[in-house]
């Protein structure tokens, strides 16, 4: 069991309110992602579940019971920290076997778990080294392995892959979400990186200065975001917004496109610019195109671009893929749009 | 750095000042060797006849030298447990967030500056004198005989006084320790169902083992040669009670005027320094690597 309930839950460090009032349940066996810029209390909120952070004011919930005031070593979640946290002095054995031999676990059932974690991480061939002795990826499996020999309701990550490099972290993510369909154990999970949490979620909870802007599975999150901030920080490259000139009965104030609905085409198009920086990945190109009074487009176009820097090119979208938002940046829906919506400037 | 040229050109600019550090250390070490062996006494100006090792024949059977090279074990082995228990616990104390901490942390570090000289006679007046001192007023409010430290606990009374004097220096060297221990570890290990005392005994205390190494290095290499405590409280005694080597060293080149003697006692001295010196980097060394 590992089901989690925020209910009015706030946080303040002194003056500052970190986290406003949050509501969010999280269901039991679910990849939550938290994501959002840095400093918009994700780990603050990470903390406050682990019990590692007093809370403000609200309630927080584990399977039903009120969890509020529990201490972190009777909430049953385990954590994985961004530095890992490991204990330098002992092996690798030992970190693992730590919290068992805190809850007076039986020798031989150590062993036991320490072998099957070992197995399933791949630990085995360094269990006798020290952290300081082991490549980042391979501590990062050992924190891992530290969390799920104690059998949590729900695993904790903060940001666990960031110190990694780009391949390792590739992989890890695999790992990480391997180990979910296969302990099918709860876990809420911090990323600034919008890439790990498309990819790894079950939902996505973005943040952004202490409020959830919007809760919802990936492609949910992808296709019909609530406001412009969701819409620009889901999706990679970021969606391009277009302010747009006020019309009568419309209340549309800007646009927004993804790259990936950009369109270069030989007809007349809805803007005309001037190619810019070409960035060629191999599979697929991100054009950078200039626009006279509406600024630098994001397009991305297919691998073989036959496109240079300095062309001349017509840009257009289908009507069905441009998101309109009104003057606070929410969403707005296709009956509130005028005729004349799209067109820019 | 690492080409041969600049190596070879680093050694050349480093000779001269190990050149002169290497002859201020070798200069008087060679002249307390060569008196060591002289028959030289200033109250008896002679020839200063060369007597082979009669001076450490006569320093290592005299009964004072087994008492004091004991004493010497006893006044570092005491002040290096007191100073590192206390130490950590005041280290520990410090690191909280309590109100004026800075302020805590200052006055702390202050015994460390005031002069063995002062703070023994601090000592030996204001809180250890068996009439008017503090804690004789303590013991006979409380209706108890008042101890005389100096006659009756000589060896101890300096410990304490040393002790009182290194605590502030231990404290500071581990408080840094403690500060630059990762908080996140402690988080990790409060997860793990780590209580108060297992998070300082597998946590803080592995953490800080060579800080401590640090310590207790740099504090055996003053309190080898304590001198000025001894002097200013018991003048080594009574008998041979708190007399240290340092101390029957001074005792017999400078109250005796015996050169020959003292430099031999001296040369004793050195050689016990590096007995312990290396026994403890043996002992404890291994924690500096790495
Ligand atoms: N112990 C603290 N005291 C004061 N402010 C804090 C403390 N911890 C975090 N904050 C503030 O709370 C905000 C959110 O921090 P954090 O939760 O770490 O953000 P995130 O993990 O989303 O990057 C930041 O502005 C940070 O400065
Ligand atoms: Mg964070």
């Amino acid at each position: 069991m590992g089901s989690i309930t925020l209910k009015q839950v706030t946080k303040s460090f002194g003056d500052v309110n970190v986290i406003k009032p949050l509501d969010l349940e999280i269901k039991d066996g679910e990849f939550i992602v938290f994501v959002g810029p840095s400093g918009c209390g994700k780990s603050t909120l990470l903390r406050m579940i682990a019990g590692l952070e007093d809370t403000s004011s609200g309630n927080i919930e584990i399977d039903g019971n009120d969890a509020t005031k529990t201490p972190p070593a009777k909430r049953g979640l385990a954590m994985v920290f961004q530095s890992y946290a490991l204990y330098p002095h002992m092996s690798v054995r030992n970190n693992i076997a730590f919290p068992l031999k805190r809850a007076k676990v039986a020798p031989a059932e150590i062993e036991a778990k320490i072998a099957s974690a070992a197995k399933i991480l791949n630990l085995g061939d360094y269990l006798d080294r020290k952290p300081g002795q082991l490549s980042g990826g391979q501590r990062q499996r050992v924190a891992i392995g530290r969390a799920i020999v104690r059998q949590p309701s729900a695993f904790l990550f903060d940001e666990p892959l960031s110190n990694l490099d780009a391949s390792l972290r590739v992989n890890m993510r695999l790992e990480i979400s391997e180990l979910h369909k296969s302990l099918a154990t709860t876990m809420i999970y911090v990323t600034h990186d919008q890439v790990e949490a498309m990819t790894m979620a079950d939902r996505i909870a973005v943040f952004n200065g202490g409020v959830i802007e919007q809760v919802g599975t990936p492609m949910e999150l992808y296709r019909n975001p609530v406001n412009r901030f969701v819409a620009g920080f889901i999706g990679s490259p970021k969606m391009n917004f277009i302010d747009v000139k006020p019309v009568d009965g419309d209340p549309t104030r800007s646009i927004g496109v993804r790259p990936e609905h950009l369109k270069v085409t030989q007809e007349q198009g809805l803007w005309t610019g001037k190619v810019g920086v070409i960035e060629h990945l191999g599979s697929e190109t991100f054009l950078h195109v200039h626009v006279d009074g509406v600024g630098t487009l994001t397009i991305k176009d297919d691998g073989e671009c036959p496109l240079q820097y300095g062309d001349q090119v017509n840009l257009t979208a289908s009507q069905n893929k441009i998101m309109h938002f009104d003057k606070e940046g929410v969403t707005l829906a296709s009956l509130s749009w005028g005729d004349n919506a799209v067109v820019a400037q | 750095m690492a080409t041969t040229q600049s190596r070879t050109l680093a050694r050349i600019m480093l000779f001269p000042s190990v050149i002169l550090l290497l002859a201020w250390m070798i200069v008087p070490l060679c002249m307390t060797l060569y008196f060591s062996f002289l028959d030289y006494n200033l109250l008896i100006p002679g020839n200063n006849d060369f007597v082979g090792f009669l001076n450490y024949e006569f320093f290592l059977t005299d009964p004072a030298f087994i008492e004091s090279f004991f004493n010497t074990l006893w006044l570092v082995g005491g002040v290096l447990l007191i100073t590192i228990c206390g130490g950590i616990g005041l280290a520990i104390l410090l690191d909280q967030a309590i109100w004026g901490r800075n302020y805590v942390r200052i006055m702390v570090l202050a015994p460390f500056f005031v002069m063995p000289t002062v703070s023994a006679l601090v000592w030996k007046n204001m809180f250890m004198n068996p009439v008017n001192g503090l804690f004789a007023h303590f013991a006979n409010w409380l209706g108890f005989a008042p101890v005389d430290f100096f006659a009756q606990i000589p060896l101890l009374s300096i410990i304490i006084i040393v002790s009182w004097q290194w605590l502030p220096f231990a404290a500071l060297i581990l408080l840094t320790a403690i500060q630059s221990l990762d908080r996140e570890q402690l988080e990790a290990a409060d997860l793990d169902g780590a209580g108060p005392f297992s998070k300082f005994y597998y946590i803080v205390l592995p953490h800080l083992s060579r800080a401590i190494t640090a310590v207790i290095l740099i504090e055996t290499i003053f309190l080898l040669s304590i001198f000025a405590e001894i002097l200013v409280t018991t003048s080594g005694g009574p008998g041979y009670a708190s007399t240290n080597i340092t101390y029957l060293i001074y005792t017999q080149s400078l109250l005796q005027f015996d050169v020959g003697g003292g430099s031999a006692g001296g040369i004793v001295a050195v050689i016990i320094a590096n007995i312990v010196a290396i026994f403890l980097m043996r002992l404890i060394g291994k924690n500096l690597e790495d």
